[in-house]
């Protein structure tokens, strides 16, 4: 009973409280780049979330294999190889998504959310807590993504999702779908974010006030572990 | 009765109060937008007034819902809203000078700590937000006096380009010509900045270095340099924003580096630039630099330049 409650703990965790973008503020590129439209942002976040479950689950089968002084070259392999794999998927079924995304799909591999969850989570941890950590930080992504995309795509085009708004859609704002557009609503949600969960910005930087915390080796010694 | 107070200088209180400073600045604005009001027509009064109500109800409601002090009476608001309006094209829809107001106040302004604490001029960065939000209704400009709102719009003096009917200096001077609601006479403008020097509440260094640099760029690029300092915005931006205490440097080295900045970057825009107009671009940008500039040009305190040989 108590291993699954633990189990789903991972999975919700993503989603609001440790928030991969949100919160711990990883994979802007990704986020700042991609969310002119809230299609965009679905598209990818799911295949974020993809990579991150099977990247996850390899990494924390073979936890025992990888050498500690080689894992980072091991890691890019395997989250390579799933990004590959993604990646001609999406250019064979979903053209359209995969041209929009661009570069950044491929990007992914290099998303800092895949990495920080191997090096943090799936190299510790089990199999099946690992697929959940996965799933939630992917989901969790996902939302963000979607947000963002959402707000951006309906006050700087006056569309959501294909369909048109009236009254905006006759003068956007057009500035919310350029880069400083995406900045001032990364930081709005994030605002939001920090008053729903009623957070206090921390007095001085240090462990408490570090989202990771309870993930690092290294808590209120001071000296962080990455 | 006669208190002894030990205090730390200053010990003259008979400074003058952000009130006063602000009550200058508006006496200052007011030839230029009487200029304004008469060339453009009544929809340039309610837009100041638009402008000039909004900015103050913003102000009132951020500093309330932050749970601040009311800060209205310090005449900023009103400041930022008059000089707002007179970046504005008269035929600007009244819900986006709105917007623009909400930009200056709340975000520029209130978000980052209040008058002081703004790391850019809010109506600057109100102005550059709506450019390139809204850009046809931000360049949709009417022929002078004629008062026709729904006119084709007409070109300002400096996207009219070479040739053509350009208009002559005296009407540049006397702001008979196309363009933002406050920024068309160069000589009420300079008249309110000279008034302001007059009354030592900003120093010419920052103008005179903008206005000479621009100048000097546009002779040595075989430009007409008068035309291009009496055309646009630029006696509205060196006088009235390179001066803005919050956002330029204070030393006087670091106000003539901001002048020299704000000239380069709007010669390079005018000139090379796909933008006709550059002036707020170049301020906006200054701003942000403006922290280096008075890191660099920071004055030594007596004796510290010995102290620092000695030590070696």
């Amino acid at each position: 009973m108590a291993e699954k409650k633990s189990l789903l703990n991972e999975i919700t965790k993503g989603i609001v409280k440790e928030n991969p973008t949100l919160v711990m503020l990883l994979g802007m590129c990704p986020t700042l780049a991609v969310t002119t439209q809230a299609k965009n942002g679905i598209g990818m976040g799911l295949a974020t979330t993809f990579v991150l479950l099977g990247s996850n689950i390899v990494i924390s089968a073979l936890r025992k294999v990888i050498p500690d002084k080689v894992r980072i070259p091991a890691f890019i392999v395997i989250i390579a190889s799933f990004v590959t794999f993604i990646g001609f998927i999406l250019e064979g079924f979903v053209p359209d998504l995969y041209d929009s995304l661009g570069i950044y799909l491929t990007l992914i591999t290099v998303n800092c959310i895949i990495f920080g969850r191997a090096e943090m989570f799936a190299s510790k941890n089990g199999i099946a807590a690992s697929a959940c950590d996965a799933i939630g930080m992917g989901l969790g992504f996902t939302l963000a993504l979607f947000l963002m995309g959402s707000a951006r795509e309906i006050i700087g085009a006056g569309q959501w999702m294909g369909m048109n708004i009236p009254i905006i859609h006759n003068n956007p704002m057009l500035l919310f779908i350029m880069p400083a557009g995406g900045f001032f609503t990364l930081g709005v949600i994030i605002a939001a974010v920090n008053k729903i969960s009623n957070k206090r910005p921390p007095q001085e930087l240090g462990c408490h006030g570090c989202p990771n915390a309870s993930a690092c080796a290294q808590a209120g010694k001071g000296e962080c572990e990455l | 009765m006669n208190k002894l107070i030990v205090s730390p200088s200053p010990h003259d209180e008979n400074y003058m109060k952000t009130s006063g400073i602000m009550l200058n600045v508006i006496i200052a604005l007011i030839p230029a937008l009487c200029v304004g009001c008469y060339i453009f027509g009544w929809r340039a009064v309610t837009l100041t007034g638009v402008c000039v109500s909004s900015c103050i109800i913003f102000e009132y409601l951020s500093r309330r819902i932050m749970n601040r002090s009311n800060t209205i009476t310090d005449l900023s608001a009103v400041v930022t809203g008059v000089l707002w309006a007179m970046n504005l094209p008269v035929t600007l829809p009244y819900w986006m000078a709105v917007i623009g107001c909400f930009v200056a106040i709340v975000i520029v302004k209130q978000l980052f700590g209040g008058l002081g604490q703004n790391f850019a001029n809010p109506a600057i960065t109100a102005r550059i937000v709506l450019m390139v939000s809204f850009p046809s209704a931000m360049t949709h400009w009417i022929q002078p006096v004629s008062y026709e709102y729904d006119a084709v719009s007409s070109a300002t003096p400096l996207a009219m380009g070479e040739g053509g009917a350009m208009p002559s200096y005296f009407d540049l001077l006397l702001g008979n010509v196309g363009g933002c609601l406050g920024e068309t006479c160069a000589l009420a403008l300079l008249a309110g900045g000279l008034y302001l020097a007059a009354r030592r509440i900003i120093s010419l260094a920052a103008p005179s270095a903008f206005i000479g640099s621009l100048a000097a760029l546009m002779a040595i690029a075989g430009e007409d340099p008068l035309y291009h300092i009496l055309a646009g915005g630029v006696f509205l931006g060196a006088f009235f924003m390179a001066t803005d205490y919050a956002t330029t440097p204070i030393t006087f080295k670091g106000k003539i580096a901001f002048g020299l900045g704000c000239g380069i970057i709007t010669f390079v825009i005018r000139y090379f630039g796909s933008y006709p107009e550059g002036v707020s671009f170049s301020i906006l940008l200054m701003n942000i630099l403006t922290p280096y500039i008075e890191q660099t040009t920071r004055t030594k305190v007596f004796g510290a330049k010995e102290a620092e040989k000695n030590e070696g």
